[in-house]
């Protein structure tokens, strides 16, 4: 049952990713991209990684779409027609695939316990964490005791592109004229939604 | 139809991602670019999250007294947790990118700008 919910959760996530790459209207891309975060959450929910589901729900699904819709708001929503089919993208695009399908047919079979990357480190995890961190979970306690480091520099990355967001943002001509008291009339930014992408960078 | 099924999750990631790639790299649009960019990044996230899946396993916290309980092995959605942030934060500079791309040009086509740059 579960695999025929995953075959139809990925042929979704198909049409949907193939929708986005022809439409023009980018509301319309920005939704679609929402729709595909939230079916993403879904499949990863049905292959058991529960706590990257709802991190991809609120981060995927929730602050992407806010930021790219805080960022139409100042750039415009309409993308120009391709000037001409371009077969270059398509043959490069098409050779990179057909490698990396022949590639595949080496992979282990799909969900098989015996796979190799299932027989080491892994299986520690799971009998020794709940005895040494007290965490039930072991993707949390993975995640914060043993491989804290990582974390941290997780959130220095998160840090250093939020200060890089806050240094492009707030140096344009458009912050400043929102920004500064004496504003002239060209209040076509005024309802900005840059304070929206500053506070999530 | 057992090694199809078996390679099935692995070659709709190849499809997206390839999607996601062709996306980015035959369509001029700033924007759309960025959002082709985090379909590529969302493959790479399931092919990982499949490869961590165990058919018949539960997801990996701890069952109180019961014995022989299989997992779905924790390291994928370890990786991919991190990465999804990460993934975010890419997104937010290029977008904040992009914005002042529109101040400075005028335009987020890809061919416009490389027009104003030639007449430079």
């Amino acid at each position: 049952m579960s695999v025929v919910v995953d075959i139809a959760l990925l042929a979704f996530l198909a049409v949907t990713a193939f929708a986005v790459m022809k439409q023009r209207n980018l509301f319309a891309v920005a939704m679609l991209s929402g729709i595909y975060s939230l079916l993403c959450a879904a499949l990863y929910t049905m292959l058991d990684a529960v706590d990257v589901a709802f991190t991809e729900a609120a981060v995927g699904a929730g602050i992407s779409t806010v930021l790219v819709l805080g960022t139409l708001a100042l750039v415009g929503h309409k993308a120009k027609k391709p000037a001409r089919p371009r077969l270059l993208p398509l043959f490069v695009v098409l050779i990179t695939g057909g490698v990396m399908v022949y590639g595949t047919l080496d992979m282990p079979p799909f969900g098989n316990a015996d796979n190799p990357a299932h027989q080491h480190v892994a299986p520690r995890y799971i009998e020794k964490s709940e005895e040494e961190t007290d965490v039930p979970n072991i993707v949390t306690s993975v995640l914060a005791s043993y491989r804290g480091y990582d974390t941290m520099g997780e959130t220095n990355v998160i840090f250093t592109a939020l200060v890089g967001v806050l240094l492009l943002i707030a140096t344009g001509e458009q912050s400043r004229r929102i920004w500064s008291a004496d504003e002239r009339n060209g209040g076509v930014f005024e309802e900005s939604s840059e304070p929206v992408e500053d506070g999530h960078g | 139809m057992k090694e199809v099924l078996g390679l099935y999750n692995y070659w709709i990631v190849i499809g997206l991602m390839m999607i996601g790639f062709y996306t980015m790299i035959s369509r001029g649009n700033l924007v759309k670019k960025l959002v082709g960019l985090s379909i590529f990044q969302t493959s790479v996230m399931i092919l990982y999250i499949s490869m961590g899946k165990i058919l018949g396993g539960t997801a990996p916290i701890i069952i109180e007294g019961r014995e022989n309980v299989v997992y779905t092995n924790p390291i994928p959605s370890v990786l991919i947790l991190t990465a999804i942030v990460v993934g975010v934060a890419t997104l937010a500079v290029g977008l904040a990118l992009v914005v002042r791309i529109k101040e400075a040009y005028g335009t987020i086509e890809e061919d416009e700008i490389h027009e104003q740059d030639d007449v430079m």
